[in-house]
């Protein structure tokens, strides 16, 4: 019942929180820059306006796989405020950016291929952490439940920092923030028309930033996995986590996919694994 | 709800203007002129965007271009031509290669004077856009509705 409570809260609030923290951050990089800023509620007008545009369709099949992205990625979130199994919320998540580079490649434009091309490589890039989180969670908490791990009387940070320092160097790949934007970006930020985003337009284009903030809440929800045992120090340690990405957006040139890719098999190889390795070590009555 | 008064997106193209004007175009995305205060934003792509903003004059090699981006922005959408060459071809005007301003291709919706056109009357020209583009809106909604009756009508006739 709690879990359908919470599955219920996320897909109605969701959007809410994740338009107000999208408008926060474009506030906030406006000032890192010394400009006024947009409204806070901006991102909100923005996707309004998309709603109210005509929809240039160029094949009717990238509004469906749009629409699978939307909803897929609405499905991993409300399965993980439900408390749900967080193996099988990963692979929904991934599943979701499948449609969407799907989407992308089935209409004819180079520019939207070299996108969905990227989104590829940044899948391949934060996979593999975003696993060895799951799996470290697991190690600390002996249980892939999301329940189980926000109920837990353990620091999880302290057994976790390396895993958790990967987990952020990811986060980077995921918020789509610079130095690692490579197959769309924010507003103001251009690379390759808009990559993956290229061919959407209008409703269609709407749809891809609701299904973003979705994600991002979903993340924040994901980091605070690691302060769970205090809820006071998790939502202040998840809010001084995102300003640090917004400052790192805001003072990073755009990599190369090549430095996105080694980022983060570098964050799982090192941070990640030897964090796991010395774990286990650890458990199994090395100390 | 008029969300595409406070949402305009801009997509800036260098027809063949001398780059005066661009750089005056660029510095209304500086701190000093801030248009991102007014919900503004800077796209490159035609699809994203609301406001086609050309400076420069038509000439034989981007006459296409210019149309097949106008072509590609989705309802309802507004141009602003910046500067004396993007009006009527300008100082270029003479050139054997000048067609002359925008609208010998396109349809202009709003004229910025200047040579270069200065960042606050290029903001001004945004805003008076905004109005028409509001207006636009409105007609295609009274359009997408008469059209739907129609088809209603036509519908229950058979
Ligand atoms: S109007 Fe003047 S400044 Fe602007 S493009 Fe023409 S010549 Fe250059």
């Amino acid at each position: 019942m709690n879990g359908l409570i919470g599955a219920v809260l996320f897909l109605i609030l969701a959007p809410v929180a994740g338009g107000l923290i999208a408008g926060i951050d474009r506030k906030i990089t406006a000032r890192m820059q010394g400009r006024v800023g947009p409204p806070l509620l901006q991102p909100f007008y923005d996707v309004g306006k998309l709603f109210e545009k005509e929809n240039v369709v160029v094949t009717t099949a990238q509004n469906f796989y749009v629409l699978a992205y939307l909803i897929f990625i609405a499905l991993s979130g409300a399965l993980f405020f439900a408390g749900g199994d967080l193996l099988l919320i990963v692979f929904a998540f991934t599943l979701a950016h499948v449609f969407l580079v799907l989407g992308a490649y089935a209409v004819h434009s180079p520019y939207s291929h070299i996108g969905a091309e990227r989104e590829l490589i940044q899948l391949m890039a934060y996979e593999p952490m975003v696993i060895l989180a799951a799996v470290g969670l697991y190690m600390v908490t002996n249980s892939f439940y999301v329940a189980d791990m926000v109920a837990t009387t353990v620091p999880v940070i302290l057994y976790l920092p390396g895993v958790f320092l990967g987990f952020v160097t990811i986060l980077t790949i995921k918020l789509r923030k610079s130095p690692f934007d490579i197959s769309t970006s924010h507003h103001a930020h251009q690379e390759i028309v808009k990559g993956i985003t290229t061919e959407f337009s209008g409703s269609t284009l709407g749809q891809v930033e609701i299904a973003h903030w979705y994600e991002n809440v979903f993340l924040l929800g994901f980091l605070y996995l690691f302060f769970s045992w205090n809820p006071v120090i998790g939502i202040i340690a998840v809010a001084i986590t995102y300003a640090a990405e917004i400052f790192v957006d805001n003072v990073t040139a755009r990599a190369r996919w090549q430095a996105a890719l080694k980022s983060g098999w570098l964050a799982a190889g090192v941070l990640g694994l030897v964090n796991l390795a010395i774990l286990s070590y650890m458990m199994t009555g090395g100390v | 709800m008029a969300f595409l008064k406070r949402s305009p997106w801009i997509l800036h193209y260098d027809a063949s203007s001398c780059n005066g004007c661009d750089i005056e175009v660029l510095a209304c995305l500086t701190p000093l002129y801030d248009v991102e205060r007014f919900g503004i934003i800077n796209t490159g792509n035609p699809k994203h965007a609301d406001i086609l903003m050309i400076t420069g004059g038509i000439n034989e090699l981007n006459r296409a271009v210019v149309r097949n981006l106008y072509e590609q922005m989705p309802e309802p959408k507004v141009v602003v031509a910046i500067g004396a060459c993007a009006a009527t071809g300008g100082i270029f005007r003479e050139c054997y290669n000048i067609t002359g301003g925008i609208d010998k291709v396109i349809p202009v919706d709003v004229y910025v004077p200047g040579c270069a056109a200065r960042p606050e009357q290029i903001i001004d020209g945004v805003v008076t856009a905004l109005g028409i583009l509001e207006e636009k809106r409105t007609k295609m909604r009274g359009n997408a509705q008469t059209k739907e009756e129609a088809r209603h009508a036509a519908g229950e006739s058979t």
